[in-house]
């Protein structure tokens, strides 16, 4: 039999084919990654928040050498309406926070370099083609003219997932499961922006909106405070952009112009402007996971969450990738690599804490895109109970009971009620 | 400041041919999403009605490809490696 140049080949060099390159190597696999870009990251972009808990257990020390942006230590979420905003605004101790703002083009080249220095062979600027196979079997990959061979192939290409759709058949997601991000980096002198955001060292902020970013259809907009930039971006469902009166890049340029964001925004310098889709059809829009000689990781897998007060996709990536790895190990020992034997990759996922995590916010994605009314209508609704609460002229003032029963009956009680119960269920 | 100078603050490295090419007979009216749709707004209405793809400026991001049919193209890939956007912040 012939041999193969490696025992896993790896497409893409986000974070999960960075940690799943790493972990390979370091039981000693031989790994090759593969990455289109000039650099790792140099062809992504996300809203810039990572979830530390997967990456510590993983990099005990990756404190002391990633190109961190700030720990999060200021958690805000807004409801926006045309020219008010209602916010929850939390503060924690950097000892309490557990997330971090990253920029990929900084981050993703760090995680690769551990990877590398784990042992696996990363090349960039490398654009695999498509997929070699033997029957069902999933043999290597193609890059232009050449071929390289595996015993196993992860495909870790994101979210656009080509070759898994061109060459392992699965299906294209359809526009309700996918929602796409556009976002401005603004460059802000460090001190201005910590005055702005009141921050202090490397303490950070992470702010999402929801309403008038997306003009009230399923989305929202956020807010990421890095060193001396800050990322600014909208986030639409792509069901939502055929009938909408604006265009995506519109909704990017309104939000800016919102009366409570634009003086944050002040001489703010735009330096770049980036596109990303995100899968959030969540565990049901899931992709076909494994097969004969290949898994799938990461965003490429669908591996997203959606919570409205938390947006999770990079420690997901980080821990389907553990479980990837944990399979291919087994695979590797037992000398297994058919479709029974990585099939036990659900299994890996199911035990892990990503599974349960899908499961509990399952019905969230469907339920939202049912109920498209509660992206206009709570922000108004907590609009006008706040203005009538704060506002004070010569009328007597109203009891607040008076207040909350007036304002949920002009929203309509049925349809809170009916919303608190699909809330209570999704969330 | 509109897209345009929003796109020029990205480093770009063209293609000598474009990577997505709007299918000959595709039906204008499944395309029109896309005018909305589009985060560099590529994708534009022509004197004669229709809607063409200007590839310069693509941010690779997918989206064309997921809110129309596959057969709305007759081309559709990533520029090759060395080309196309390269973020720097990302």
């Amino acid at each position: 039999m012939q041999e193969n140049d490696c025992d896993v080949i790896i497409v893409g060099g986000g974070i999960a084919g960075c940690t799943s390159a790493l972990l390979l190597a370091r039981a000693g696999l031989s790994v090759i990654l593969l990455e289109r870009g000039a650099q790792a990251g140099s062809k992504n972009s996300s809203g810039g928040r990572i979830y530390t808990h997967t990456l510590s257990q993983i990099l005990p020390d990756f404190a002391q050498s990633a190109p961190l942006e700030r720990r999060v230590t200021q958690e805000r979420l807004s409801m926006l309406t045309g020219d008010s905003m209602t916010t929850l605004d939390h503060r924690q101790t950097a000892d309490a926070a557990c997330s971090w703002t990253v920029l990929r083009a900084r981050f993703d080249p760090w995680l690769m370099e551990q990877a590398q220095l784990a042992g696996a062979q990363c090349i960039t600027d490398t654009q695999v083609e498509g997929l070699m196979k033997q029957g069902n079997r999933v043999t290597g990959v193609r890059i232009g003219d050449d071929l390289l061979t595996a015993r196993a192939v992860i495909l870790a290409e994101g979210a656009n997932s080509l070759l898994a759709q061109r060459c392992l058949a699965s299906p294209k997601p359809s526009a309700e499961n996918m929602a796409t991000g556009v976002k401005e980096v603004l460059a802000l002198p460090r001190e201005k922006l910590e005055e702005r955001f009141g921050l202090e060292g490397d303490q950070g902020c992470a702010w999402l909106f929801a309403g008038q970013p997306t003009a009230g259809k399923v989305g929202g907009g956020f807010l990421y405070t890095h060193r001396d930039t800050l990322s600014l971006g909208v986030v639409c469902n792509l069901s939502q952009l055929s009938d909408s009166a604006r265009s995506l890049p519109q909704m990017l340029d309104n939000f800016k112009q919102h009366p409570a964001l634009r003086p944050l925004l002040k001489q703010a310098e735009v330096m770049e402007y980036s596109a990303h889709m995100i899968p959030e059809g969540g565990l049901n829009a899931l992709a076909p996971l494994s097969g004969d000689g290949w898994l799938v990781a990461g965003d490429c897998a669908g591996f997203c969450l959606n919570a409205g007060h938390t947006v999770r996709g990079m420690d997901l990536a980080m821990m389907s990738a553990q479980a990837a790895a944990v399979t291919l190990i087994h695979a590797h020992r037992k000398s297994d690599f058919s479709a029974a034997s990585l099939s036990l990759y659900r299994g890996h996922l199911q035990r892990s804490a990503l599974w349960p995590l899908m499961t509990q916010y399952r019905h969230l994605p469907a339920d939202l895109l049912r109920s498209p009314q509660a992206f206009s209508r709570y922000p108004q609704l907590s609009a006008d109970l706040l203005h009538s609460l704060f506002h004070v002229g010569e009328q007597p003032s109203v009891p607040l009971r008076r207040l909350l029963w007036r304002h949920a009956r002009r929203a309509g009680l049925w349809q809170l009620l009916k919303d608190l119960r699909k809330g209570a269920r999704s969330l | 400041m509109n897209l345009n100078d929003k796109l020029a603050k990205n480093y770009y490295q063209p293609e000598n041919t474009a990577h997505i090419v709007v299918a000959g007979n595709a039906q204008q009216s499944a395309l029109k999403i896309l005018l909305n749709a589009c985060p560099a707004g590529l994708y534009r209405r022509n004197e004669a009605g229709e809607i063409t793809f200007d590839p310069n400026g693509c941010l690779e991001c997918g989206t064309c490809r997921i809110v129309c049919h596959d057969e709305a193209f007759s081309l559709w890939r990533y520029p090759a490696a060395g080309c196309g956007v390269t973020f720097r912040f990302g």
